[in-house]
C-alpha cells in the first residue's frame, strides 16, 4: 500500500530536560520516531518513564528542549504558543484517560467543542458533531449530558470529540485506564475499526496487554525508545 | 478575501459561543454570581441616585430663580461720607433706566408687636414698596400697599398667618389695629403662606410688612441702603447692571466700594457650582463602592480560574488559542460586571425618582448619569477581569491536564 509508505511524523534526537533545583533532569534522552499513515502504534513503558513527556511533545502540548519534530509538514520546534494551538486544532485528536467532558454542556456540546474553536459555522458544526456520535454508536445519547453517561459512553464522546476536526492523528493516553475490561475492549475494537478507516493512532499505555492491540509497540524505558517491529514479540517486565 | 471573511464570521461564532457559555457558568454558580454582581449593583445604584438627586435638586433651583425673575438684581449702598444710602430720588432714577421695570427698596427692622396686652418682641419687620407687590402673590387676602400709602407714610401692615393666630385669635384681622413699637397700624392683608421657597430662602422670611417710608421713618433713617432692581429680560441683566453701576459710580464721585451688586445669574451660578462639586464628590465616594465591586469581580475570576483548570487545559488540548482562553473569562467578567450595571441603573432611577419625590424636586432621568453607570461597570469588568483572563491563557495545558 502505496499510501501507508507516507511517513508524516518524524521525531529526530528529541531531548527534554527539565529543571529540577540547580540540576536539569533529562526526560527523554534522544528519541527517534518515524510514523506512517494509517499506522497504529502502542508507546508502552512504566510510570517514569518519560512517556507521559513524549505524549505531551507529540500532541504539541510542549516542545523538545533539543531535537528536530516534523509534523504533518510543520516543524514544531519553530511555532510559538498561537501557531501550536492551531495545530492541535488541526492536526492532533486527542483522547485522556478521563474522558474529560464539560459537565454541563450535553454530548453534542461536548463534541462539538474543538470546531468552535476552530471557527466552524453553529449548522455545519451540529451536522459534523452528530456524524461523529454516530460513528462511535452514541446515536441515540446524543443529548445526555456526561452524569447520564457511563464511562464507556463518556469515553466514546471523547473519542467522536477528537475526530470531529478529521486530525491526520489520534493521540489516546491510556484510553482503557479508566474503565472495566469488557468496556475496555469494546474500545480497543472501536480504535481497531478507526485503524482500518484508515485513522492513524498513537497510544500511550503502561498496559502489556493494552499495547498488543497497536500493530507495532514501541518500548520507553529511562527516556530511551527501543522499537519492536512485531507487537506479539514483546516482552515487557 | 474569503479567507479574512472566514475569519471575521469564526471569530464572531467564538465570540457569541463565549456568551452562551458564560451565561451557562454565571448560572451555573447563582449564589456566587450574585453576590459578586451586587457589588457593582451597589456602586452603581448609589452613583445613579446621587447624581440624578443632585441634578433635580439642581434643576428645581434655577426653576425657582426663573420664577422670581431671571435678571433680578439686589444692589447694597453704603454710598461716601456724603451720603450713605439712596433718596427717593435716587430711587426713582434708578427706575427710569432702560430695561428696569422698576424698584424694591428692602427697609428691616426689629421690633415688637402688641395688642389687647398680648405682645411679642423680635419680630421681623420688611419696609417694602407697592411695586414689590406686582412681583410675587405675597398677599392671600385683604389688599397690598398703594402709592399714597407709601408717599404718606401711611400706618398700614400686612402681618403673616402665624401673627393672625397669635393676635387675632376668632377676630378678622382686616381693618383692625395692632402696635408696632407702641405705634397704632391698622392691618390691611394677610400673608400668604408660600412654604419654604427660594424667595424667602435668599432675602429671609418677615412676619410683618409696612410701608417702606414708614419703616425708615421708625427707624429714623432717610437713606435707603439696600434695594432690588427687577429687569424686563434676563438678557438685559449685564446692560442694567452696567446702567446701574455708572449711575452709582458717578452718585458717588467714583469713590471705591461705594456698593456691590449681586445679580440673580451669579447667585445662581454659585449655587450651581457648588452643587456639581457636591455631585462630583458625592458620585467619588459612590465609585470606590464600584472598585469594591470591581475587586470582587476579580476575586470570584480567579477562584473561577482555578476551579475550571482542568476545563482550560482541556479546552487547550483541543486547540483553543491562549487569546481564545483569555476572552472567554474577559466576556464572563463583563458580563458579571454589566448584569450588575444594569440592574444598578434601574435601582438608581427608581430610587432617586422616590427621593426626588420625597424631597419635592423635580425628577428627571440623566442620560449622562446612566451612560457613566453603564460604562464604569463595563469598565471596571474589562479592567478587574484582565488579569484572571490572563491567568487562564497563560495555564500551561500540562499542568492543567495533570490535574485529571
Amino acid at each position: 500500500m502505496s499510501e501507508k509508505q507516507e511517513v508524516f511524523f518524524r521525531m529526530r534526537d528529541i531531548v527534554k530536560t527539565y529543571p529540577l533545583g540547580d540540576e536539569e533532569t533529562v526526560i527523554l534522552k534522544g528519541i527517534n520516531l518515524s510514523i506512517y499513515r494509517g499506522e497504529y502504534i502502542s508507546v508502552l513503558g512504566p510510570s517514569g518513564s518519560g512517556k507521559s513527556t513524549l505524549m505531551n511533545i507529540i500532541g504539541c502540548l510542549d516542545k523538545a528542549t533539543s531535537g528536530e519534530y516534523i509534523l504533518h509538514g510543520s516543524a514544531i520546534d519553530d511555532l510559538d504558543e498561537k501557531e501550536l494551538a492551531q495545530i492541535r486544532s488541526r492536526e492532533v485528536g486527542f483522547i485522556f484517560q478521563n474522558s474529560q467532558m464539560l459537565p454541563k454542556l450535553d454530548a453534542l456540546k461536548n463534541v462539538e467543542l474543538p470546531l468552535i474553536y476552530a471557527g466552524v459555522r453553529p449548522k455545519e458544526r451540529a451536522h459534523r458533531a452528530e456524524e461523529m456520535l454516530v460513528k462511535v454508536g452514541l446515536k441515540d445519547r446524543i443529548h445526555h449530558t456526561p452524569n447520564m453517561l457511563s464511562g464507556g459512553q463518556q469515553q466514546r464522546v471523547a473519542i467522536a470529540r477528537a475526530l470531529v476536526t478529521h486530525p491526520t492523528l489520534l493521540l489516546a493516553d491510556e484510553p482503557t485506564g479508566a474503565l472495566d475490561q469488557t468496556t475496555g475492549q469494546q474500545i480497543m475494537d472501536l480504535f481497531q475499526e478507526l485503524n482500518d478507516d484508515g485513522h492513524t493512532i498513537i497510544m500511550i499505555t503502561h498496559d502489556l496487554k493494552v499495547a498488543k492491540h497497536a500493530k507495532r509497540v514501541v518500548n520507553i524505558i529511562d527516556g530511551e525508545l527501543t522499537e519492536s517491529s512485531d507487537a506479539e514479540e514483546v516482552t515487557f517486565a | 478575501m474569503k479567507n479574512l471573511l472566514n475569519k471575521i464570521s469564526g471569530a464572531f461564532t467564538m465570540f457569541t459561543e463565549s456568551v452562551s457559555m458564560s451565561i451557562a457558568n454565571i448560572t451555573q454558580n447563582r449564589l456566587r454570581s450574585f453576590l459578586t454582581i451586587l457589588g457593582i449593583m451597589i456602586g452603581v445604584t448609589a452613583v445613579i441616585a446621587l447624581i440624578t438627586t443632585v441634578s433635580g435638586v439642581s434643576t428645581s433651583i434655577s426653576d425657582s430663580f426663573t420664577s422670581m425673575g431671571a435678571g433680578t438684581m439686589t444692589v447694597a449702598v453704603t454710598g461716601n461720607d456724603m451720603q450713605a444710602g439712596l433718596t427717593t430720588e435716587n430711587l426713582e432714577k434708578i427706575t427710569e433706566l432702560d430695561d428696569v421695570t422698576g424698584v424694591t427698596p428692602t427697609v428691616a427692622a426689629t421690633i415688637t408687636v402688641a395688642r389687647n396686652g398680648e405682645y411679642e418682641s423680635d419680630i421681623s419687620l420688611s419696609g417694602k414698596n407697592d411695586f414689590y407687590f406686582t412681583t410675587t402673590d405675597a398677599v392671600s387676602r385683604g389688599r397690598t400697599f398703594n402709592p399714597i400709602d407709601i408717599d404718606t407714610m401711611a400706618r398700614v401692615c400686612l402681618i403673616d398667618q402665624d401673627m393672625v393666630d397669635e393676635f387675632f385669635y376668632g377676630v378678622d384681622p382686616i381693618g383692625e389695629t395692632i402696635y408696632l413699637n407702641s405705634l397704632n397700624f391698622t392691618v390691611v392683608g394677610i400673608i400668604a403662606d408660600t412654604g419654604e421657597s427660594i424667595t424667602e430662602m435668599v432675602s429671609g422670611t418677615s412676619d410683618i410688612y409696612a410701608p417702606y417710608t414708614t419703616v425708615m421713618k421708625m427707624n429714623d433713617a432717610t437713606l435707603v441702603t439696600s434695594i432690588t432692581v427687577y429687569v424686563d429680560s434676563a438678557s438685559n441683566s449685564d446692560a442694567v447692571e452696567t446702567e446701574v453701576g455708572d449711575y452709582l459710580d458717578s452718585l458717588f464721585s467714583y469713590e471705591d466700594d461705594t456698593y456691590t451688586i449681586t445679580t440673580m445669574d451669579s447667585i445662581q451660578e454659585t449655587m450651581d457650582s457648588m452643587l456639581s462639586m457636591m455631585s462630583a464628590l458625592l458620585g467619588g465616594i459612590a465609585s470606590i463602592s464600584l472598585i469594591v465591586g470591581g475587586i470582587g469581580i476579580m476575586n470570584m475570576m480567579l477562584t473561577s480560574v482555578t476551579e475550571r483548570t482542568v476545563e482550560i487545559g482541556l479546552k487547550k488540548a483541543i486547540g483553543a488559542e491562549p487569546a481564545q482562553i483569555q476572552i472567554e473569562f474577559l466576556i464572563e467578567a463583563f458580563l458579571l460586571s454589566m448584569i450588575g450595571g444594569v440592574i444598578g441603573v434601574v435601582l438608581g432611577i427608581a430610587l432617586s425618582a422616590i427621593l426626588c419625590n420625597v424631597m419635592g424636586t423635580t425628577f428627571t432621568i440623566s442620560y449622562s448619569a446612566i451612560a457613566l453607570g453603564v460604562g464604569f461597570s463595563a469598565a471596571v469588568g474589562i479592567l478587574f477581569g484582565w488579569s484572571p483572563a490572563r491567568k487562564a491563557s497563560n495555564l500551561n495545558p500540562i499542568d492543567a491536564l495533570r490535574r485529571m
